[in-house]
């Protein structure tokens, strides 16, 4: 599929379904993307396992650290790639390793890589690139209005409040 | 259907606008608030580290701020927006972004007066210098850049003189010099020009001219092109450096494509302080809802005082760039085809005396110092907006001792003409 554009319907489809997220290249520092990206998931009620080899075995963010795809106990709905374009080769092929098989290969703002792009699809994966879920649940939910962003909906319909019943929390209305 | 499948009358009533999740009101409420209660210490956390999207005082954000600036955004075709308490401090927060003391940046002499004050006078105690250039000559743009430049500032349609800008072309100057174009679309509106199609990477308004059109209540705005890559050289340390007061974050590597609007926002609008009131950001989402029928009267209404002023026999001369005499003609017909804007200026045979006399004889115009009002105004620069200047700078900004700039409101235009006409005498 063309992956310079991609409908709301699309997203949200993805971030509805999804429950777990393997977050690879997940980082303990706490101003990093990756870092307020874990978090944020964390919050909307994902249970994110983190992937980064330097911290296997160790918790972050309260989840346990694993070095690699294969190495966590359970089944992940969705791999979200935080490293290079050329890095997400690698990790689309061992995800696509695993089973059961993830639903969602999701590659970060600036990550591209068509070649492995085609491979999940090939394998019937739904693939996501140059994007970021925390921005992308932001404008489906509306939060992303709350910094002066420019949504891509419009809506008759009243914004929903995230289940958790934060009062500053919103979630994406139900399908 | 995504945002980019609706017209911009659609956009105009219902962007960023969804009913009010706690109450289901339809009208967006005016949220006059100061402060927003935390759900708990570690969403008061995430909210100061910027790890969250929500609220914390109104003079970072507040909802109904964030409803005009989910708007605006969507209308000019933008990332994000950030509103401000007037045109001057969306402005300021620009340069706050974008300057360290001792760098410079180029704006056009053809401006608005005030600007061309704040920029020459304000902006000095800041250390930023400004470098005028001229509008209509690109290479002088062109030669004005230096390895300080951080920026190129103009009008889209310059104030007072109904002057369009090439916005294409300069934008080829900003591109090849690696630094942002930031255009002032107020007089045109995004009904009437969109500069983020032109190149344009950064755009600013007074809210409180056609956007608001009723001329009630103050607000600014900065919309983000999200099409600046700010971290390529280290030259816009405010975005691509570590900030200390955020826990050394990286704003562009963080937020992206509405980096510089986060920016304006989280460090501009903290630590400067111009946010704009709640009850003036509902008064200007009041009046944007019919943005583009107010506009197509302005321009209808424009077209016909400028042809009939340029009729008159007691009128030297009339700028405006929907007239086919203007050496704008062209430019206009390319950025504003739907007309070139309200604002224009006219000569009178009779000097400055003339020109007192017009102003004091109106009976329906409004002798102010505003544009972009329903109603029609009429003021003299030379004694009012741009006395500050010297008469070389009144000159090359447009606005001599015989010019008088009017800004025509949607009343019965054969009313405004009557009105000049017995006051012209």
């Amino acid at each position: 599929m063309d992956h310079t554009t991609y409908s709301n319907a699309y997203i949200s489809d993805i971030l509805q379904s999804v429950k777990t997220i393997a977050l690879v290249g997940a980082s303990a520092k706490e101003v990093r993307p990756s870092y307020f990206v874990m978090k944020y998931l964390l919050d909307k009620g994902y249970k994110v396992i983190p992937i980064n080899p330097g911290m296997a075995g160790k918790e972050l963010l309260g989840q346990m650290v694993y070095a690699s795809l294969s190495d966590v106990p359970e089944p992940i709905d969705m791999v979200d790639i935080f490293r290079n374009s050329d890095a997400a080769g690698p990790i689309t092929d061992e995800a696509l390793t695993l089973d059961p098989l993830p639903k969602v290969i999701w590659m970060q703002l600036s990550v591209h890589n068509e070649e492995a792009a085609a491979k999940a699809e090939k394998a019937g994966l739904k693939v996501v690139m140059d994007r970021c879920p925390k921005m992308e649940y932001g404008k489906l939910s509306g939060e992303w209005a709350r910094v002066g962003g420019s949504t891509g909906n419009i809506s008759s319909k009243k914004q929903s409040m995230h289940e958790s019943g934060k009062m500053q929390s919103l979630g994406l209305a139900p399908k | 259907m995504s945002e980019q499948d609706y017209g911009f009358d659609t956009l105009a009533i219902h962007a960023g606008a969804q009913p009010d999740p706690a109450t289901g009101a339809r009208a967006t409420p005016i949220y006059q608030t100061t402060a927003y209660v935390f759900d708990d210490a570690d969403h008061a956390a995430d909210l100061f580290a910027l790890r969250s999207f929500g609220n914390i005082y109104t003079r970072i954000m507040n909802p109904t701020q964030a409803v005009l600036e989910s708007k605006v955004a969507a209308l000019e075709g933008g990332t994000a927006a950030v509103a401000t308490a007037s045109g001057h401090a969306a402005q300021l927060l620009v340069f706050h972004a974008l300057l360290n003391p001792g760098d410079e940046f180029i704006a056009t002499r053809q401006l608005y007066g005030g600007s061309i004050n704040q920029f020459n006078h304000s902006f000095k105690s800041f250390g930023w210098k400004v470098a005028w250039a001229d509008a209509d000559d690109v290479s002088s743009i062109a030669a004005a850049v230096t390895d300080k430049t951080k920026a190129i500032f103009i009008e889209s349609i310059a104030n007072p003189g109904g002057r369009v800008n090439d916005i294409e072309a300069i934008s080829e100057v900003a591109k090849k010099a690696g630094i942002p174009l930031i255009v002032d679309n107020t007089l045109a509106t995004p009904w009437l020009c969109k500069p983020f199609d032109h190149g344009a990477n950064i755009i600013t308004h007074s809210l409180t001219k056609f956007i608001a059109g009723h001329g009630n209540s103050m607000g600014g705005i900065i919309v983000d092109g999200g099409n600046f890559d700010w971290g390529k050289d280290g030259k816009y340390p405010m975005l691509s450096e570590p900030n200390s007061s955020y826990n050394d974050i990286k704003l562009y590597e963080t937020f992206g494509n509405i980096a510089f609007a986060i920016t304006c926002r989280v460090l501009g609008l903290r630590d400067l302080g111009p946010a704009i009131s709640p009850t003036n950001a509902f008064n200007i989402l009041t009046g944007m809802e019919t943005l583009s029928l107010r506009m197509e009267r302005h321009c209808e209404n424009t077209q016909k005082v400028a042809e009939w002023l340029e009729a008159n026999d007691k009128v030297e001369y009339v700028n405006y760039a929907g007239l086919k005499s203007s050496p704008y003609y062209d430019l206009a017909q390319k950025y504003t085809p739907r007309g070139p804007g309200a604002v224009f200026t006219f000569g009178l045979k009779g000097g400055y005396e003339a020109g007192v006399k017009v102003v004091s004889g109106v009976n329906l115009l409004s002798h102010l110092a505003n544009v972009g009002d329903t109603r029609s105004l009429i003021i003299h620069p030379a004694s009012t907006t741009h006395s500050q200047l010297t008469p070389e700078q009144q000159s090359k900004a447009g606005a001599g001792p015989e010019l008088v700039r009017l800004s025509i409101g949607i009343e019965n235009v054969d009313d405004i003409i009557a009105d000049l006409d017995q006051a012209i005498g």
